[in-house]
């Protein structure tokens, strides 16, 4: 599965995985590469990791490939950031989680429910009218499975961004 | 009664000391005052200027001088937000400061508190790094991090935002060991690129050396002189690269670009390898991205490796410090063929020369190379932003990176005075002029109190035209001549103004009084104002109008109304 979808302009969706100082300010040093160059954040992860004193941050954002090799490395260059680095062309283990919640009268649940079968998602509450289930995969995963609930009518979704971890021994 | 431990304020001072510090400049605040009352009695001399901008370019005219780290000290609020202008300053050029802003108590931040403002909000984007001190124990280690980040690697402002209650508070003796795990500095160059680029440099039958500040910040000018020598390759420097290859030099061919010298720009156009050694193709010089230097191999030194193939792709790009990368490619150099090359570009010297009109009312360009004759190249110059700035780079031949000194990235406008002042400072029994614009001038010009006050010997030399001239340049030569927001009506006597601050006057307004003029100005033992009353309406040439190829170089001015240009200002 190409992990870049590409769009007009050559712009594609990039994962990027950075390993920063666990200090007030660093999130903000971040966003401003980004926004300086206006390149668009589509989601973003801060997270704790092993380690108390870094924090994890999982990027995707959409633009050209030229342009986001310049944010890398102007990233690598803040003095919080340990390392940052794109992912996007590496296979690497990705997951993001999703939470719908769909239209769903009594008479289509069976049809609902054979769709959330498909894509192993959970359902997590049910009302006479609404259905709310949980996902849990690929982001492009994700993406298939919104794509299907549309014609149920999406009332609300909620996904955490893609988080990323190297394979076997490598490191992120 | 137990000896009470200093104050984080004490703690910071001391450490200033050990860093060498010298001079501090600034302005105090309710928020800044335990800071300030710390310095009483310590070995560090405290400058008061008149505006906090003031503080922030002296503290950069006296690192740019001396190639040490200039110290800020001001308050919160309104102090702290009128550093931003210094630091972008500073930043843009790549000066190493560190700037102290009060803050007012930690537990009012976000509140609204009177002169309470998100300094490290407003200055992220202006700074190389940034601390806002919560705990007192973190000063020793803050304070190191910061000169070490200033000065090291690619050099750039530091500002640490200091609440008053942290300032105030008794510190408990702690390590001062610096935690800095994402911060690497290059040195060296991969033996393999530095092979590759002494390949390329013996293939290149036309190399050209493009000379930035980062030869200069690496104190390179022995190994970019060797390495021009051995490859008898022709040197064209950047704004800020002047001097490190003197610009008397045979093979230096002065300053490139937009208003740089006609046979920079030829060599530009004809070379067939081109090495930029600590230049950051900024687009006053590279201009017309697509056409610059298309068939030419480009290597790029830089130390900064967000630099390499940011705006110019190259052929080989090379992190590291210019001196150590020089020194490691000097010995894999064989000396080149390139007698028929260089002989081409003492043809462009000669049939392009830089020129002026001598006839007619007094010439800014007149008034500039006499100053450079009477100096014998030995001054120190630092010049505000304009036509005057320009004329400058042309006429003032530079022989060393750090005797010139002019705001390029941010071409801020004000830098002249207060940068000449803190460059007096550091470097006490030189010559230093400032050359400014009448309109720059008055942006700072309430540092002549300041001046007044430190005695020192800093000469100021005023181009007035009477016009914002660089913007009149423009609106004259791309705007049909319709002129908007340029004339400068109601400017005071400077000689006058001069001489209410305690400093004494001097005009110009014939060719014929120039040089007796300026010489008695430089003969002056104290600081001293030269008023040059200069042609109104002059241009700056050569001019390659922003966004244009380096072939459409005007030399003089053109015959008709110019296309408005691609690029920015
Ligand atoms: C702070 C600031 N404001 C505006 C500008 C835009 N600007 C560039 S050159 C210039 C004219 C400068 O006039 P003056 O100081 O009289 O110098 P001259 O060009 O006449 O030599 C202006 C307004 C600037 N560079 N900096």
């Amino acid at each position: 599965m190409p992990a870049e979808i590409t769009g007009g302009n050559g712009a594609a969706r990039h994962s990027i995985s950075l390993y920063v100082a666990n200090k007030p300010g660093v999130l903000i040093r971040i966003a401003l590469v980004f926004s300086r160059r206006g390149y668009n954040i589509d989601s973003l992860v801060v997270s704790e990791t092993e380690d108390p004193g870094f924090s994890r941050m999982n990027i995707v954002a959409t633009g050209d490939r030229a342009t986001l090799e310049q944010i890398i490395k102007q990233l690598n260059k803040l003095v919080d950031v340990i390392h940052a680095r794109d992912y996007s062309y590496e296979d690497v283990i990705q997951k993001e989680l999703a939470l719908f919640k769909i239209d769903c009268a009594p008479e289509r649940r069976a049809e609902a429910l054979q769709v959330m079968e498909a894509f192993k998602a959970k359902t997590i509450d049910l009302s006479e009218r609404t259905l709310a289930v949980e996902v849990t995969g690929s982001s492009e995963k994700l993406d298939a499975l919104e794509t299907m609930l549309r014609s149920f009518h999406i009332r609300e979704m909620v996904r955490t961004g893609k988080v990323l971890m190297a394979r076997g021994e490598a490191a992120t | 009664m137990a000896v009470q431990e200093k104050t984080g304020a004490e703690a910071l001072v001391d450490i200033m000391i050990e860093e060498g510090v010298e001079y501090i400049f600034g302005l105090p605040g309710g928020s800044a005052i335990p800071l300030f009352d710390a310095l009483v009695g310590r070995n560090i001399k405290l400058v008061l200027t008149r505006h906090e901008q003031g503080a922030v370019h002296m503290a950069d005219g006296y690192a740019r001088a001396t190639g040490k780290t200039g110290v800020a000290l001001v308050t919160s609020g309104p102090g702290a937000t009128n550093t931003v202008t210094g630091l972008f300053t500073a930043l843009m050029d790549s000066i190493p400061l560190v700037v102290v802003t009060g803050q007012m108590p930690a537990w009012t931040l976000g509140l609204d508190a009177f002169q309470e403002a998100d300094v490290s909000g407003i200055t992220y984007p202006c700074v190389k790094h940034s601390y806002l001190v919560k705990d007192v124990d973190d000063i020793p280690r803050i304070m190191r991090e910061a000169f070490f980040l200033a000065s090291s690697g690619r050099p750039g402002p530091v500002l640490i935002d200091m609440p008053k209650n942290v300032s105030g508070a008794r510190i408990s003796p702690k390590a001062d060991t610096m935690q800095l795990p994402g911060y690497s500095v290059p040195k060296a160059a991969q033996d393999a690129e530095v092979a590759r680029a002494a390949t390329l440099l013996a293939a290149a039958k036309r190399p050209l050396l493009l000379v930035g500040h980062g030869a200069a910040i690496s104190g390179a000018a022995t190994e970019v002189r060797a390495l021009a020598e051995t490859l008898q390759a022709p040197v064209v420097n950047t704004l800020l690269g002047k001097g490190v290859l003197p610009e008397t030099h045979e093979l230096n061919l002065g300053m490139l670009g937009m208003h740089g010298t006609a046979y920079a720009n030829k060599a530009i156009i004809d070379c067939d390898l081109i090495m930029s050694i600590g230049s950051r193709w900024d687009d006053r010089i590279v201009s017309k991205y697509d056409e610059f230097c298309v068939n030419a191999v480009k290597i790029h030194i830089d130390i900064d490796a967000a630099e390499i193939n940011k705006v110019v792709k190259v052929d080989l790009g090379i992190v590291g410090d210019a001196k150590t990368v020089l020194r490691q490619l000097l010995p894999r150099l064989v000396k080149g063929d390139t007698a028929d090359w260089v002989r081409q570009t003492k043809r462009w010297r000669r049939d392009f020369p830089l020129k002026f009109q001598k006839e007619g009312k007094l010439r800014a360009q007149q008034v500039i190379q006499e100053l450079y004759r009477l100096t014998g190249g030995k001054a120190i110059v630092t010049t505000d932003v304009g036509q005057h700035q320009m004329w400058a780079a042309q006429f003032i031949l530079s022989e060393s990176g750090r005797d010139w000194i002019s705001s390029g990235g941010a071409g801020t406008m004000g830098f002249g005075l207060p940068s000449a002042i803190g460059a007096q400072l550091g470097r006490p029994g030189e010559t230093v002029v400032a050359i400014v614009g009448d309109g720059g001038f008055q942006m700072t010009l309430s540092e002549l109190a300041t001046l007044f006050n430190l005695k020192i010997p800093v000469k100021i030399l005023v181009i007035n035209n009477h016009y914002l001239g660089m913007v009149r340049q423009w609106q004259n030569l791309f705007y049909d001549n319709r002129y908007s927001g340029v004339d400068l009506e109601g400017n005071p006597d400077f000689v006058k103004l001069a001489g209410a601050y305690g400093i004494k006057g001097f005009r110009i307004s014939r060719s014929a009084d120039v040089r007796r003029v300026l010489k008695a100005a430089l003969d002056h033992p104290g600081p001293a104002l030269i008023d040059a009353e200069v042609e109104q309406h002059d241009n700056v040439f050569p001019m390659i109008p922003a966004g244009a190829a380096h072939k459409d170089m005007l030399l003089g001015p053109p015959r008709r109304v110019l296309e408005k240009p691609t690029g920015g200002t």
